[in-house]
């Protein structure tokens, strides 16, 4: 699908339960109309893996999702041979006596496409959409190997040569920042920080992924959230832990919030120990009654 | 051009567009986004003539993301204010002052706050001398080697030579990395004596080692100063860190300023097991329970805990601040820091904490200083 205008990205977004605020639409907009990668940061749980996997089925093509970690080298981004089935290609044709093809065995046949060879093969057809999960948290060495691949979309391999294609998927890159990316690798992206949204926003969140969940939980719910957004916590909830906290409450068949299930529940929101222990009994009262008066 | 290219791609009439289009293409660092609004406000609302204002956040002269390499200045003999007269006739003095080997020893002795302005020169440039080497750790990337990982890839490559038999298993073992450094310096009054040469320091030590080595100082907040410290010149370094800090030589929060540590750059900065540097001397005005609180945080997400104290250098100094009392349980190592022979043992102990354990829950107490 093809997007003529910023609107229509956004709506369509919409439609498929993603509310996108009027600056991410942009940027993404813009990425897919220069062609450049798409750099997402921001806190955890606030959507950033998710505008990969909405803008994958927007465009109807595949997502392709490469997690990155600490070592992760060219066998497990790129390509790998697979070399227990070569080992046994090798006694294979000893057993009737052949001698080994070295071309053979190091052929197409043999090789495991990891998910950036993946994205750069399947680009010749149709660019699928290549997510490149927390960036932050693989190396240095990963990461200049990356801005390489993000340059020219080509891939040499010694044995086959070299696999290219004229049009780059769609790349985004996500991070949380638990390490500064370099600065030539974002120069090559576009930027966007996604924030926390308002609560008029993230209201319209949780009803349109728990449509189920009764209105007036749904409000104070996430009152509650943005109360404790204010607050000096050590980690403080994302609209990922608004939703498992719906749901949560409506598992339990909850229509409104009440001091006792606050604290009975708070642990699918405040993920840290010290967290918990400062909002739960007196200070979770006093929010609920803040909350209660404000929204409803 | 970037940008013209992608007005191409909007509705320019837009002003909320070309905002977003604007600031998705030109700013990349979320510090820049406050600064970018401003600019932004101005360029739609007035005339180029009338722009005329006080950037936030620029007192540091724009050099906001890229840490670009100001050149070291052309000349000294420049009228370059007090510093080049002064720097000329302190060099002097200083191979008057090292000139000999006893003379070398009696300053690595000394006291950095009884210094008088020759000799702590003179010591500055001894301690550009010092080696530092941070120990290192296993990272889980792998390179051929001796480990006890099988490396299928060249395993098989080697067994091709032998018709497909494997007569050697070829291994990988990780990779080693220096540890990251972080050091979080105390500027407060009670500091101030040290202070220069400590910022001395913090500038040598970064500048000698590969591997990030994140700054901070604080007295009642905390300011991250690793930004400017990247500058190869020294002076002008300093200079901006100057410009940077509001809160020189003020009142000590320890607490606080660690809380926000914790809060809003342990994530960021402590990952791949930092070794952590606290310079203070534990005088604290604030909340010891927080102090306490934060302490232990501290410590439980980072490598190693570190804590210097210029006093412990003086015979009678015992710790016992408040300050100090609540921070001592937390820490790996409690070490002196008032000379110059103390750094060198700090230098040591870096290189060598591999080979010691993490050490228990309590704080190593080191002995006197020599």
């Amino acid at each position: 699908m093809e997007f003529t205008s910023i609107d229509e990205l956004q709506s369509a977004m919409r439609e498929k339960r993603y509310i996108a605020e009027r600056g991410l639409a942009t940027s993404l907009y813009l990425a897919l109309k220069l062609r450049r990668p798409l750099f997402l940061e921001g806190e955890a749980g606030v959507g950033k893996t998710e505008v990969a996997k909405i803008l994958a089925a927007l465009l109807d093509t595949d997502l392709i999702r490469l997690q990155c970690y600490e070592g992760l080298d060219v066998h497990h981004a790129v390509y790998e041979w697979n070399y227990t089935r070569q080992m046994m290609h090798i006694r294979l044709l000893e057993a009737s006596g052949e001698k080994t093809d070295e071309a053979e065995l190091f052929g197409p046949e043999f090789l495991l496409r990891r998910p950036l060879l993946q994205a750069i093969e399947q680009s010749k057809e149709k660019p699928p959409v290549l997510l490149i999960d927390e960036l932050d948290r693989s190396d240095e060495e990963f990461e200049a190997f990356l801005l390489e691949v993000l340059s020219d979309f080509q891939i040499t391999i010694p044995e086959i040569g070299t696999i290219k294609t004229p049009n780059p998927p769609v790349v985004i890159i996500t991070s949380n920042r638990t390490r500064e990316v370099h600065d030539a690798l974002k120069r090559r992206c576009l930027y966007y920080w996604i924030d926390y949204p308002s609560f008029e926003k993230e209201l319209e969140i949780v009803q349109t992924q728990l449509p189920h969940a009764p209105v007036q939980l749904a409000r104070q719910i996430t009152g509650f959230i943005q109360a404790l957004r204010e607050m000096d916590l050590y980690k403080l909830p994302g609209v990922a832990e608004t939703l498992d906290w719906t749901t949560a409450l409506v598992a339990l068949d909850q229509s409104a919030l009440d001091p006792v299930i606050v604290d009975e529940t708070l642990g699918a929101v405040l993920k840290y120990q010290d967290d918990v222990e400062k909002v739960k009994g007196a200070q979770a009262r006093l929010i609920l009654d803040r909350v209660k008066a404000g929204v409803d | 051009m970037d940008l013209v290219s992608a007005l191409d791609q909007i509705e320019i009439g837009r002003k909320a567009d070309f905002y977003f289009a604007a600031r998705t293409l030109l700013v990349h660092e979320r510090e820049h986004l406050a600064l970018f609004d401003k600019a932004f406000e101005l360029f739609w609302r007035k005339p180029a003539e009338e722009w005329n204002v006080d950037w936030p956040g620029t007192a540091q002269p724009r050099r906001g993301s890229r840490p670009i390499v100001t050149p070291p200045p052309l000349e000294r003999s420049t009228p370059q204010a007090e510093d080049s007269t002064s720097a000329s006739s302190q060099e002097l003095t200083v191979i008057e002052v090292t000139r000999t080997y006893s003379d070398r020893e009696r300053l690595r002795h000394k006291d950095f706050a009884e210094m008088s302005a020759e000799e702590s020169e003179a010591v500055k440039q001894m301690m550009a001398h010092l080696l530092w080497k941070v120990s290192e750790r296993r990272t889980r990337r792998k390179r051929p080697g001796k480990g006890q990982w099988i490396d299928l890839r060249r395993t098989l490559r080697r067994s091709l030579r032998s018709e497909g038999e494997i007569l050697r298993w070829s291994y990988r073992e990780p990779k080693l990395k220096p540890r990251p450094l972080v050091v979080i310096a105390d500027i407060s009054g009670s500091m101030e004596r040290y202070t220069r040469l400590l910022l001395h320091f913090i500038y040598g030590m970064k500048s000698a080692l590969d591997q990030p080595v994140e700054a901070f100082v604080f007295s009642t907040r905390l300011t991250r100063i690793t930004r400017p410290l990247q500058i190869r010149d020294l002076d002008l370094a300093l200079k901006n860190v100057g410009r940077l800090v509001g809160d020189w030589a003020g009142g000590t929060r320890i607490g606080e300023s660690l809380k926000t540590f914790n809060f809003e750059w342990g994530r960021r900065v402590l990952a791949r097991g930092a070794v952590v540097l606290i310079i203070s001397d534990g005088w604290d005005r604030g909340d010891v329970e927080l102090l306490k609180r934060e302490m232990a945080r501290l410590r439980r997400n980072c490598h190693r805990l570190i804590w210097l104290n210029p006093l412990l250098g003086a015979p009678d100094y015992e710790p016992l601040t408040r300050g100090i009392l609540a921070a001592l349980p937390h820490v790996h190592d409690f070490l002196p820091v008032h000379n110059l022979a103390s750094l060198e043992d700090l230098a040591d102990r870096l290189t060598d904490l591999n080979r010691r354990s993490n050490g228990g829950n309590h704080a190593r107490y080191p002995g006197r200083p020599r």
